[in-house]
């Protein structure tokens, strides 16, 4: 259901836009910061801006890989350590919490995270989390220890090796029970959905994250290539190729989803078979799957009072529910695939194969983001001369380390969400709206057309010209209104707490200094952009001044 | 004499009634799910199993007091459904038409549960005794956490090629800071010719190109 939206934006937005940072970088030749300066010099604050938004990504994206790590070293133990329940202190059950909600979402939410039950609730750090962040972070230094050009060597495995492991899955996941129910449901579109506002929004922002526009990580990749690299064709394979291997994920994604969300309706109807054979003493194999309905009507009749003293416990088992369980969320990812893979065979296999791919790509997303802070800090002569690139990586994945260290805490999680949701959305909108409208209308369109026939031999058609112009800016627009629509509607920020006590999640608002935190974070980035050009006009009107009194 | 006779059989057998009913004291209920334990390889549940079933508690129960005074006619069943699960007691033979206190029986069930389970080939979730709850086994645990070993494993690496790149970084820095160094020394002691920045005595002069269009034709040059 989600396709239509995806593909939309990925021809109205996603090419056009990759393809205009791409020829930027490369014909700049320099980092975010120094490539829109030169376009105009009161642009300086876009580059600033996104590094001031890779800088927040790379603050808390590493804790992904931290949770991937975590995840990954457990999966060596047999039984995995998330598919059965913790016993309680005296030995005769299992653990409350545990009992409430599942094994899995219990390993998440108290054995990985050891959330509190709101944000106030500091708590203090987690060792184990703390060691897997700065495991992560080492990582990280590592690949990114000699500069760009050994980044890219690093890349060439980063980037393939989740294609073996999607290629495995797709395999088993395609041979699961009921695999299919996940893969009809993902492929039946939802005219409701599609009239959501919001299903478009986060397809959008879906297709920003997974290019990488508006980092400025993508400029600054490109500024490292050859003049005469044909970014046009490199534009359209890119985005071609990212979208097919999201539709390929997203198949494997939902088989997986499928199998589990079957497994589960039919744990729930085995579950109530179990309650009504026990509760009215009927024999073994009486009730099954297929006449439970008839069978409930009948004891309905027959034993009107017992039934109705049983009717609180009955759930109502549907394999739609299942399926529409909301499919988003870092944490969902984690325990959605975990709880998929503790009921297949042989899951340690399973389990390492998953974490891996998903450690592969978390770094290999860290390394564009920590990419697009070093290349402009390499770029200014200040610091490049004085310290090598080694110390420069060091202090900046030091510092980065350090930071991170609050999502490790307690309510580590909920500060991540924060930075989930706010630190990128917003700001990335902003930036690639600016982007557009200064190639377009500030540097001139047609200024831009010849600069790409001297790199590339070849004008840009009109197709891109309009898209350029007209479709992406109108379309980031539209998204802003939509947005701040929807937060004037639903007044106040809330946020998903675990409630230990229910085991499950509550609604909870934010507390005042978050929301000053969520403000500090959508302005910071935004108001780069126009502070760098008053700080500009300023220096100019101060340089004008002192060449009048000079002369 | 027959009357006697009868009228003793039918109090005993209400009395034995009144003994083992639901909900009674001392009683306790029992549900066995054959099917869901052994599939294909169940088995009846008819008078032999309930047979065995006395048997065994009687068992537990000699073990338990380790007075042998049990016996099998001491525990009553009743109420067998086609679940099936049936209420039990355990009488007391000493004392007249009593019941066995319910905690010794629960202590007795207990110490003995994996005898009666395994002689049912059935779990103990698949016979469960209602009101006695089965102590769990703990998993094992090694001494050191599993994920340690491996996150130790990683880290050794990881720090590793961090230190041998930038140790290789630092010696490539020396090298070429020394190599220009002792160029510049060289340049300074021996006044070299250079073509290029490269010292003429490098260049092989005989292997030089000799460019074609001035040495092929010399009569083209006027004779001096």
């Amino acid at each position: 259901g989600f396709l239509i939206p995806y593909l939309i934006m990925l021809i109205a937005e996603g090419m056009p836009l990759l393809y205009l940072e791409l020829a930027v970088g490369q014909r700049m030749r320099q980092g975010s910061i120094g490539a829109w300066k030169i376009i105009s010099p009161y642009l300086c604050g876009v580059g600033v801006a996104s590094v001031v938004v890779s800088f927040f990504l790379s603050m808390y994206y590493n804790v992904i890989n931290a949770w991937a790590f975590w995840y990954l070293f457990h999966s060596f133990q047999d039984p995995l350590p998330w598919a059965t329940c913790p016993l309680n202190s005296n030995r005769t059950g299992y653990e409350e919490e545990c009992e409430k909600t599942s094994s899995t979402q219990y390993f998440w939410y108290r054995q990985t995270l050891n959330i509190s039950p709101s944000l106030e609730a500091s708590g203090s750090v987690q060792w184990e989390q703390a060691l897997c962040l700065t495991l992560a972070w080492l990582v990280v230094y590592l690949c990114i220890l000699r500069g760009t050009a050994s980044t890219g060597k690093v890349v060439y495995v980063t980037a393939s090796l989740p294609y073996c492991v999607l290629i495995i899955y797709l395999i088993r996941g395609l041979t699961l029970h009921g695999a299919v129910n996940g893969l009809v449901y993902m492929f039946t579109p939802k005219l409701e959905q599609l009239l959501n506002p919001k299903a478009w929004i986060s397809a959008a922002t879906q297709i920003f994250f997974s290019l990488g526009l508006g980092f400025g990580s993508l400029i600054a990749f490109a500024s490292y290539n050859e003049p005469s690299n044909n970014c046009q064709r490199h534009a359209i394979i890119v985005s071609l190729i990212n979208s097919t291997t999201s539709i390929f994920a997203s198949i494997v994604t939902f088989s997986i989803y499928g199998f589990k969300a079957t497994f589960n309706y039919e744990s729930c109807i085995n579950k109530v078979i179990l309650l009504l054979l026990n509760a009215f003493d009927l024999e073994e194999g009486s009730l099954t799957a297929d006449n439970l309905n008839e069978m409930k009507d009948y004891l309905m009749a027959t034993y009107p009072q017992e039934y109705a003293q049983l009717a609180p416990q009955i759930k109502n088992c549907s394999l739609e529910a299942e399926l529409d369980t909301a499919v988003q969320g870092t944490g969902l990812a984690f325990i959605v695939y975990s709880e998929a893979i503790k009921n297949m065979e042989v899951p340690q296999l399973y389990s390492v194969l998953y974490f891996f791919m998903l450690l592969m790509l978390g770094i290999g997303s860290m390394l564009g983001n920590t990419a697009a802070i070093l290349t402009p800090l390499t770029d200014s002569r200040a610091i490049a001369s004085r310290f090598p690139k080694e110390v420069i990586s060091g202090v900046v994945c030091f510092v980065n380390c350090i930071i991170g260290l609050i999502f490790t805490m307690e309510a580590g999680n909920y500060w991540f969400d924060i930075f989930n949701d706010y630190a990128a959305t917003l700001s990335l909108l902003l930036i690639v709206l600016v982007e557009t409208i200064a190639v377009c209308y500030i540097y001139g369109i047609r200024r831009f057309e010849k600069d790409l026939y001297t790199m590339i031999g070849r004008k840009p058609n009109w197709y891109w010209k309009i898209m350029w112009a007209f479709v992406s800016p109108l379309l980031i627009i539209s998204l802003f209104i939509f947005y701040i629509t929807d937060y004037i509607l639903t007044g106040t920020l809330q946020y998903q707490a675990w409630d230990a006590t229910q085991g499950q999640l509550v609604t909870k608002d934010y507390p005042g200094y978050a929301l000053a935190v969520i403000g500090l974070l959508v302005a910071s980035s935004t108001m780069c952009i126009p502070l760098g050009a008053l700080v500009t006009f300023v220096r100019k009107r101060l340089k004008r001044e002192r060449v009048a009194t000079v002369a | 004499m027959l009357r006697a006779l009868l009228l003793i059989l039918s109090v005993v057998a209400i009395a034995h009634a009144e003994l083992c009913k639901p909900d009674a004291q001392n009683a306790f209920k029992v549900r066995i799910s054959i099917k869901t334990a052994l599939g294909d390889n169940a088995y009846a549940w008819d008078a032999n199993e309930e047979y065995l079933f006395k048997a065994m508690v009687a068992f537990a129960m000699r073990r338990y007091s380790s007075k042998s005074t049990t016996q099998i006619s001491n525990v009553l069943l009743c109420n067998v459904t086609d679940r099936v699960s049936f209420w039990f007691v355990v009488t007391d033979s000493s004392k007249n038409v009593t019941t066995v206190p319910g905690s010794e029986v629960e202590a007795a069930i207990r110490m003995n549960r994996n005898r009666i389970n395994n002689a049912f080939l059935l779990s103990d979730k698949t016979l469960q005794f209602l009101k006695i709850t089965s102590t769990l086994s703990p998993p094992v645990e090694p001494s050191t956490p599993v994920w340690l070993i491996v996150f130790g494993v990683v880290l050794c690496l990881i720090v590793a090629g961090i230190v041998f790149l930038i140790v290789s970084g630092i010696q490539k820095h020396k090298k070429k800071n020394k190599e220009s160094t002792e160029r510049e020394n060289l340049e300074e002691k021996v006044e070299v010719t250079l073509e290029n920045g490269i010292p003429c005595e490098a260049l092989d002069l005989k292997a030089g190109h000799i460019n074609g269009v001035f040495a092929a034709d010399d009569d083209r040059f006027t004779s001096l």
